[in-house]
């Protein structure tokens, strides 16, 4: 056991933060880098974070974990996690691609032609062409296999008509990665087929949806006779479960600690000593102090977690249903540290304004926030079915849909 | 980086495994529950004969020379059988006490027989209700006798000797003394967990001697707790595992509704939660096992982390683990009780899981 930097590791350390060093500003202690607190995505943010990802591209830091042939340099998941330590502690714009170098490209990778590999992959590393994952449906979340939107074929091209909605990007994205129904004669699994769509094209309508804490990062997307051109099917026709289930998995692990920035423990420690109880800073109180000694022993416990999974992936090990542990146990414990900071506050916890509110409102913004990230990705339902059934082996939800043709599939008032 | 153990000492871990699940079923825990004897002498035998006693005791003074991570790999499979011996007590305890602190002729008299199992040690630290410190030992020692009275002291009424805390002058210190010497009267006490036993031990002028090599103070008796915290987590760990896997066996067996019970969401999701938080409890013993194996200075944090997370997931597992078998579980013939009852014992007899929180956040502040 050695928890410290082998010699290789702390030499590539040294190389990334050479790098970052010469390229980004470091973050001066309790600073936090600019965009998490608002949680918006912006015009001048997009060009921002493209100018920086075609940076590290052009050196040779961008999607380090893909292939070389695909513009990565093959770095292992370890590489991969100090990269990440290092440019943390920089000033760099926030990352809002990825939902394609994380699941969509390892999806074109295993599933796609020679053709979209070469067409797709490199203005994706590149951040030239921002991608977005079109799965969600009003009738379809968590049983995502109960996608309605339709592709008929006509010659060499398909015809789109649906919804998809919660499309995390639509309003910016260039590409969109969709599955569709294609046979809704067959089981529910096994008539779906996947398409990668520009976003542009004809009959599209991006409607964005206002989210609780106020920003609008997802949309509703409804097809109305969109054409897609065979060439941009990803897999066979009716066959597209697969290259899902390729991306749901590439999502789980790419998603991790769930814990998506924001404010950490040592700015909870911070808190506590800055809010008076009656004269005695609340880092005093017992009570408090049992509260943020459980905070720490999660957040530590699950960053040991990762580590484990690290050293098992770099002895050969693939990535399981293990990484599921990260977001359900890291999005409602970033939750519950947002609540618990709020009360923390006092009265003056009722403030979200940015000048007024301590530390600039990162706990309230994070309040709002939060719930998204219990959601997002798979709800914590869905992850602990995935725990119960992949990881400890235990039977499956008994399915009401079995060996129906998906049009005979029962649905709620609410789905139709 | 790596937080695995290597494969020689995954090794050990299965040889220990092997050996525990046939000198060490569940069923040789309940016959010292069940009896009046203290310990399983027979198991203890067995593995000071494999030489476990001193897995951590240098080669100079009879032990095997290995480090701490071995020990913690032992540790974790005493839990896993819920081996009903002072193991704990003589070998997180006592010897690691005399392996850091002992003077060489300490060491020469004592740590060749912990190793052989020819002696069995214990540590005789709490007086009254609450959690110990600095300001609540009231054993004193002065000029080599020991006046005062611990109760409860884990394994008290077996060990041949004991380390005891007691407060010398101003400060507070780690003393060693003979339990069978005159001066000390002790009797055993009802345990919650009657496999694992607990005495009252008073002290009349005892003779004893300081640990020569201890800092002064508290210093030294948390260094101590600290160490043993780690291992204590393994062995609460290897408990809590072992009560997961017996417990998703049952609920897979046992039929309702014309279902397995593992299949319904509410018993699958508990599941879920409950095998998450003993991973967790893993990763944060894991990084404790290295901490303590390399005398990382991060072994105050790490400590408190890991006893607090796995007296925990130990404490919540087998309360769990009663709730998911029903009724069965509450009777006297199943072996949910032994998880129940060990989960409490050993949450209790070095510190509260509240209690190794307050240090962290102490610690984390200095
Ligand atoms: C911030 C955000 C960004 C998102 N971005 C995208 C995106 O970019 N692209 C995209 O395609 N989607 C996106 N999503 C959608 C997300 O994947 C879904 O919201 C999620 O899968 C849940 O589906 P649902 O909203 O339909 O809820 P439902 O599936 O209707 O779930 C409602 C409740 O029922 C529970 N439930 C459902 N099924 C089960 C079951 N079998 N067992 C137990 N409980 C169950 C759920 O856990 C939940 O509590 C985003 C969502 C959010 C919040």
């Amino acid at each position: 056991m050695d928890f410290d930097d082998t010699a290789e590791e702390a030499a590539f350390r040294a190389e990334a933060r050479a790098w970052l060093d010469a390229n980004a500003e470091r973050l001066q202690s309790g600073e936090r880098a600019p965009g998490l607190a608002e949680g918006r995505t912006s015009p001048d943010l997009i060009k921002r974070a493209q100018a920086w990802q075609a940076k590290k591209a052009d050196a040779g830091w961008a999607c380090i974990t893909w292939p070389k042939p695909y513009g990565g340099r093959g770095a292992t998941s370890i590489q991969n996690m100090i990269w990440n330590q290092e440019q943390n502690r920089y000033k760099t714009p926030s990352d809002i691609f990825g939902i394609g170098q994380g699941m969509l490209g390892p999806t074109i990778m295993v599933h796609g032609n020679d053709e979209q590999k070469q067409r797709y992959l490199r203005p994706m590393l590149r951040g030239e062409e921002i991608w977005c994952q079109l799965f969600s449906e009003p009738a379809a979340g968590s049983d995502l296999a109960g996608l309605r939107t339709s592709a008929v074929r006509d010659g060499d091209e398909w015809i789109i008509n649906g919804q998809k909605i919660w499309t995390t990007g639509a309003q910016y994205c260039k590409w969109g990665m969709i599955v569709t129904r294609t046979d809704p004669n067959a089981e529910k699994h096994k008539g779906i087929t996947y398409f990668i769509v520009d976003m542009q094209a004809p009959g599209i309508d991006i409607r964005p949806i206002k989210q609780i804490n106020g920003a609008s990062g997802f949309n509703e997307v409804f097809f109305t006779d969109v054409r897609v051109s065979d060439k941009n099917r990803v897999g066979a026709v009716n066959e597209g479960w697969r290259g899902a289930i390729t991306t749901l998995m590439n999502e789980r692990a790419s998603i991790g600690g769930g814990a998506g920035g924001g404010p950490d423990f040592n700015d909870l420690v911070t808190l506590a000593k800055l809010s008076d109880c009656d004269g005695e800073p609340a880092f005093a109180d017992p009570a408090v102090r049992q509260r943020l000694a459980r905070f720490y022993i999660r957040l530590k416990g699950l960053q040991y977690t990762g580590y484990r999974t690290q050293t098992a992936l770099s002895r050969g090990a693939t990535p399981g249903p293990e990484s599921s542990i990260g977001k359900l146990v890291g999005a409602p414990l970033r939750q519950e540290m947002a609540g618990f900071a709020i009360d923390l506050q006092g009265a003056t916890g009722a403030m979200i304004d940015h000048d007024a509110a301590p530390q600039e409102g990162v706990w309230q913004q994070s309040y709002l926030g939060t719930p998204g990230l219990r959601l997002a990705g798979g709800t914590d339902e869905i992850l602990r079915n995935i725990i119960a059934e992949r990881v400890l082996g235990l039977p499956p939800d008994i399915r009401a849909d079995k060996g129906l043709a998906f049009k005979d599939v029962p649905t709620g008032p609410k789905n139709t | 980086m790596n937080l695995d153990f290597s494969d020689d000492q995954k090794l050990l871990k299965q040889t220990a495994r092997e050996y525990l699940s046939e000198h060490a079923p569940l069923s040789l825990c309940r016959a010292v529950l069940e009896s009046n004897a203290a310990y399983s002498e027979a198991l203890w035998k067995g593995i000071a004969a494999l030489g476990w006693l001193g897995t951590a005791i240098p080669e100079e003074y009879g032990g095997a020379g290995f480090g701490r991570l071995e020990l913690a790999v032992l540790a974790e499979e005493m839990g896993r059988c819920l081996a009903p011996i002072p193991f704990s007590s003589s070998a997180y305890l006592a010897t690691e006490a005399l392996v850091q602190f002992g003077s060489a002729a300490q060491k020469r008299t004592y740590l060749p027989k912990l190793a052989t199992g020819e002696a069995i040690g214990c540590f005789a630290h709490a007086e009254k209700p609450g959690e110990p410190g600095a300001g609540s030992i009231a054993t004193a020692f002065t000029k080599g006798k020991l006046t005062g009275n611990k109760l409860p002291v884990p394994d008290g009424d077996v060990a041949h000797f004991a380390i005891v805390t007691a407060k010398s002058g101003d400060d507070i210190a780690l003393t060693i003394v003979d339990l069978t010497a005159t001066g000390v009267e002790r009797a055993a006490v009802r345990s919650i967990d009657p496999s694992r036993s607990l005495a009252r031990v008073q002290f009349a002028g005892a003779p004893a001697q300081l640990l020569a090599g201890a800092p002064t103070g508290w210093t030294g008796v948390e260094q101590l707790l600290d160490r043993a915290a780690v291992l204590m987590a393994f062995e609460q760990l290897g408990s809590a595992t072992r009560s997961f896997e017996i417990t998703r066996e049952f609920t897979l067996g046992r039929y309702a509704f014309g279902r397995p019970i593992a299949s319904f969401q509410a018993v699958k999701h508990r599941l879920a939660d409950l095998y998450v938080e003993i991973e967790l409890a893993r990763s944060n013993a894991y990084y404790a096992a290295w901490a303590l194996s390399t005398n990382a200075p991060e072994l105050r944090f790490a400590a408190c982390g890991a006893r607090a997370s796995a007296s925990d997931a130990f404490e919540v597992m087998s309360r769990e683990m009663i709730q998911l078998h029903g009724g069965v579980g509450y009777t006297w013939e199943y072996d949910c009780h032994l998880f129940y009852r060990r989960a409490k014992y050993l949450a209790a007899i070095l510190g509260s899981a509240n209690h190794w929180r307050e240090h962290l956040i102490e610690r984390l502040d200095a």
